[in-house]
């Protein structure tokens, strides 16, 4: 409602147009978008994107095809020492775009699908700082965050309750570990498009073993 | 190369028929998949659904189903599934289901269709029509010596050349002092610019107009009663069938046997360098089996023959080394199996005097069949003249069998553990009491008592008076096709051995769902095959003993559907060259050669190429049972 016409950037305005479906739409029938993301740190305020890899799937297909992934540069020079990103040089991140020259493109491979991450906070979080940063306005969308799905399971079930209770230590919930549970096969890569079609990968099996393709969008966002 | 992909293109560069493609195809192809899980116990495709990808399984395992629920075949990490399909009417025919957790990459159509465009070895490997097995024993066959051997390398002594008015005197002179059976014939070229023509040694433009053999020598001079000072000219045949000198030697065999000739003027460019015969050909061919042969039957006593056991294996090594197929070794190990016999016979006849009666020393099993490997025993009986007299004369044919018997377990032919030899009173008989034995198997055939009969259906002389053999061939080549019963009873006994359902990194998937460590291929593969060839051979009368000719025979008549006699021929060479090449290793790796192998000592081309080939053998053993029912008893 409301944030279509509070928007004024064009971009904002398009990937609102779309909208996106409704809570109880059957998780079968969503279109989502598997994301990931390299940044210089955990902090949005003080640290910045790096790069961004993105993969278009539902449940039944991940589409590789129409892959996107993108280096781009900080607006704080990097500390050189502190800093190592997995297959990207420190002379790429400087030759490449600011964010807002790919927001654009961005934005709409999003408009109309449901976001898929593994730890929310990450992306969600420097997505929003970077855009208000460069757009003056914030974007806040729900995302499907397969590490939260995964706590459910083995955080908060009475069974993981039960565990520590018994001083047994808690399942891993990071992505490798989640996706040996689920018989995926361990990836080496650190790149951010590697990561998110792992994270894809992943929510695949949850559905089909945790959940079923009729399971409404709502039990599974946040 | 995009970093992004590599996790994709790596592994699937690592499984047929992707490990052929070029990085920038697998670049392509690595962009274009699409990515399913498919949970464990759940269905990928029910039959008759549409089908758009290529399947490749990335992790996991699946099934595919026949529409009767049987399993057809269980695939796992790296195996692809759906490439018949998408040539045949994108339909599903093998419903797939998944046994593990699973992660398919789906390749698209396109890509798909753009791969078979792009690259032939893929296309090849996922045709329908030329499975990846037919394939690979075509390539194995390409990469054949005779194939690659340029005739340059056989015809390498430079040719006898006479003018074309020189007398059939002259010819036979110059053929004479060159112990030549040919001479080359020469003309000055019709036209300055003949583009046949060549520069002579002498300075003198020349043409090559035919060749002049002693064959024309004796048909068209003698023969025919020309005088001596008939010219060369008249008797040859202007454009003489030629070779280029780089042409490979099986295809100037092909020359040869096509028009019947068995003189080849072998030409660099116009120039001729020489002149191939047949017999160069032959003799290339069995070079290492021939001498052996003929040091077989230079040796004076037992002790010599069996000293060289080892020379055999040497022989054998070098023969499998140069890739001869599997018809080729065997048949050579056959000649030199058929050498020690032949030899160990004319000793002990020697020894003893000469036989009281004739008598043939007849081969049973791989030996009749030519078919001999590294690892193999005896299986032979005698067939006396029918004027055989116990009393008087069975005391010399045992000893002569045991002498032969004894011999050959010497030079590595361990004795047979059924008893099939001719020390056995039971095989030591004249010709009438065998060919009551071959009326009682065909005429009142159970599979019991065939059970261990079926080895005296492959049948061949090796010594002596080869018609008692020959009547024995014609007895069961008149009689097997005319009693259904008969074929039933050997059809069940063919299926007594089946081939395992998959075959893995590590082990062997039995029917069953049991996995397995090693495999015999001789019992799980060969010998079926073998088995269910004899069969159909038995039931349309063929007479040949060895496998590949009896298809052939089998294959005149409408026994088999289609491509399937021909897909039995790819199957059974497979095998039997894997077979022989494990057989190598454990050679060279001074192991007592077996039939056994590892999955883990094949590659992953041959895992899979062995698949298709037990798969073959399933089908056909499905056929097999089909074809030859079990008449019901009541007349």
């Amino acid at each position: 409602m409301a944030r279509r016409e509070q928007a004024r950037d064009t971009a904002l305005e398009g990937y609102f147009d779309v909208g996106v479906p409704t809570p109880e739409t059957p998780i079968g029938d969503v279109p989502m978008l598997a994301m990931d993301m390299e940044t210089t740190g955990l902090d949005e305020q003080r640290h910045a994107i790096v790069s961004i890899g993105v993969v278009p799937f539902d449940l039944q297909r991940i589409r590789l095809a129409e892959r996107r992934y993108w280096v781009v540069r900080p607006p704080r020079p990097l500390n050189e020492r502190s800093i190592t990103f997995h297959h990207i040089t420190h002379s790429e991140i400087e030759q490449a775009p600011d964010l807002d020259d790919v927001l654009d493109e961005l934005l709409a491979v999003m408009a109309g699908r449901i976001v898929v991450v593994h730890y929310r906070h990450i992306e969600r979080t420097f997505l929003n700082a970077a855009v208000k940063a460069r757009r003056g306005e914030g974007i806040h969308f729900p995302v499907i965050d397969t590490m939260s799905l995964e706590a459910r399971l083995h955080r908060q079930s009475w069974w993981a309750r039960l565990r520590r209770w018994l001083g047994r230590p808690p399942a891993s919930i990071r992505l490798p570990d989640s996706r040996t549970r689920y018989g995926l096969p361990p990836y080496q890569a650190h790149h951010a498009l590697i990561d998110a079609l792992a994270t894809a990968e992943l929510l695949q099996a949850q559905i089909a073993h945790r959940y079923s393709p009729e399971t409404p969008l709502r039990e599974v966002w946040s | 190369m995009q970093v992004e992909l590599l996790e994709i293109r790596q592994h699937m560069a690592q499984f047929p028929p992707f490990e052929q493609l070029s990085d920038d195809l697998l670049d392509e192809l690595a962009g274009q998949v699409e990515v399913g899980y498919f949970q464990a116990e759940t269905d990928i495709y029910r039959h008759g659904d549409a089908v758009e990808y290529l399947h490749y399984i990335r992790s996991g395992a699946i099934d595919l189903y026949r529409r009767n629920g049987d399993l057809y075949n269980r695939l796992s990490e790296g195996d692809i599934f759906g490439q018949f399909d998408l040539l045949r009417d994108r339909r599903v025919r093998f419903p797939a289901r998944a046994i593990e957790d699973t992660l398919i990459y789906f390749i698209p159509l396109a890509a798909f269709q753009h791969l078979c465009e792009a690259d032939d070895n893929f296309a090849d490997f996922v045709e329908v029509e030329r499975p990846r097995l037919e394939s690979t024993v075509d390539q194995q066959r390409k990469g054949h010596e005779m194939l690659v051997t340029r005739v340059r390398k056989l015809a390498s002594r430079a040719p006898v050349m006479v003018e074309s008015d020189a007398t059939v005197q002259e010819a036979a002179q110059r053929m004479g002092e060159h112990s030549a059976s040919s001479v080359l014939v020469l003309a000055a070229p019709q036209t300055p610019d003949d583009s046949h023509a060549f520069t002579h040694e002498d300075g003198q433009l020349r043409r090559m107009v035919g060749i002049l053999t002693d064959h024309d020598l004796r048909n068209r001079v003698l023969a025919e009663g020309r005088p001596a000072s008939t010219t060369v000219g008249e008797l040859i045949d202007e454009r003489p069938i030629t070779i280029q000198s780089d042409e490979s030697v099986y295809e100037a065999m092909l020359r040869m046997l096509r028009n019947n000739i068995h003189h080849l003027p072998v030409l660099y460019r116009r120039r001729p360098v020489g002149v191939l015969h047949l017999s160069d050909i032959v003799r290339y061919e069995t070079n290492s089996s021939l001498y052996l042969v003929d040091n077989i039957f230079r040796q004076p006593n037992v002790e010599g023959l069996a000293a060289m056991k080892s020379d055999v294996r040497a022989a054998f090594v070098r023969m499998v080394n140069e890739d001869d197929n599997s018809q080729m070794v065997s048949s050579s190990l056959s000649s030199i199996g058929r050498a020690f016999t032949r030899r160990l016979l004319e000793l002990a006849e020697e020894e003893l005097g000469p036989p009281p009666v004739p008598y043939c020393f007849m081969a049973l099993g791989s030996m009749a069949r030519n078919e001999q490997s590294i690892v193999t025993d005896q299986d032979n009986a005698l067939v006396l003249d029918d004027s055989f007299d116990p009393e008087q004369h069975d005391a010399y044919f045992l000893t002569l069998a045991q002498r032969v018997s004894d011999g050959l377990a010497a030079c590595g032919y361990s004795y047979c553990k059924g008893d099939v030899m001719a020390t056995n009173s039971r095989w030591r008989q004249p010709l009438h009491v065998w060919q009551q034995y071959f009326r009682d198997w065909i005429d009142d055939p159970s599979p019991e008592r065939l059970l261990h009969s079926s080895i005296f259906f492959d049948l061949d002389s090796v010594y002596g008076d080869e018609a008692f053999v020959e009547s024995l061939q014609d007895l069961v080549a008149g009689r097997a096709s005319q009693r259904p019963r008969f074929l039933a009873a050997m059809a069940r006994n063919a299926l007594n051995r089946t081939p395992p359902l998959g075959f893995f990194r590590t082990f062997v998937m039995e029917k069953d769902g049991e996995q397995n460590n090693t495999i015999n291929l001789k019992r799980r593969g060969t010998a079926p095959l073998i088995d269910l060839i004899r069969v159909h051979a038995l039931a349309c009368g063929s007479r040949a003993q060895n496998s590949f000719d009896r298809l052939e025979d089998i294959n005149k008549t409408r026994l088999l559907a289609g491509h399937s006699g021909e897909r039995i021929r790819y199957a059974l060479e497979f095998i039997a060259m894997v077979r022989i090449r494990h057989q190598v290793i454990d050679i060279q790796e001074e192991r007592e050669p077996d039939n056994n192998i590892e999955p883990e000592n094949v590659s992953d081309n041959e895992r899979h190429n062995l698949k298709d080939a037990f798969q073959v053998l399933s089908n056909a053993q499905k056929f097999l049972k089909f074809r030859y029912p079990m008449p019901s008893q009541k007349r």
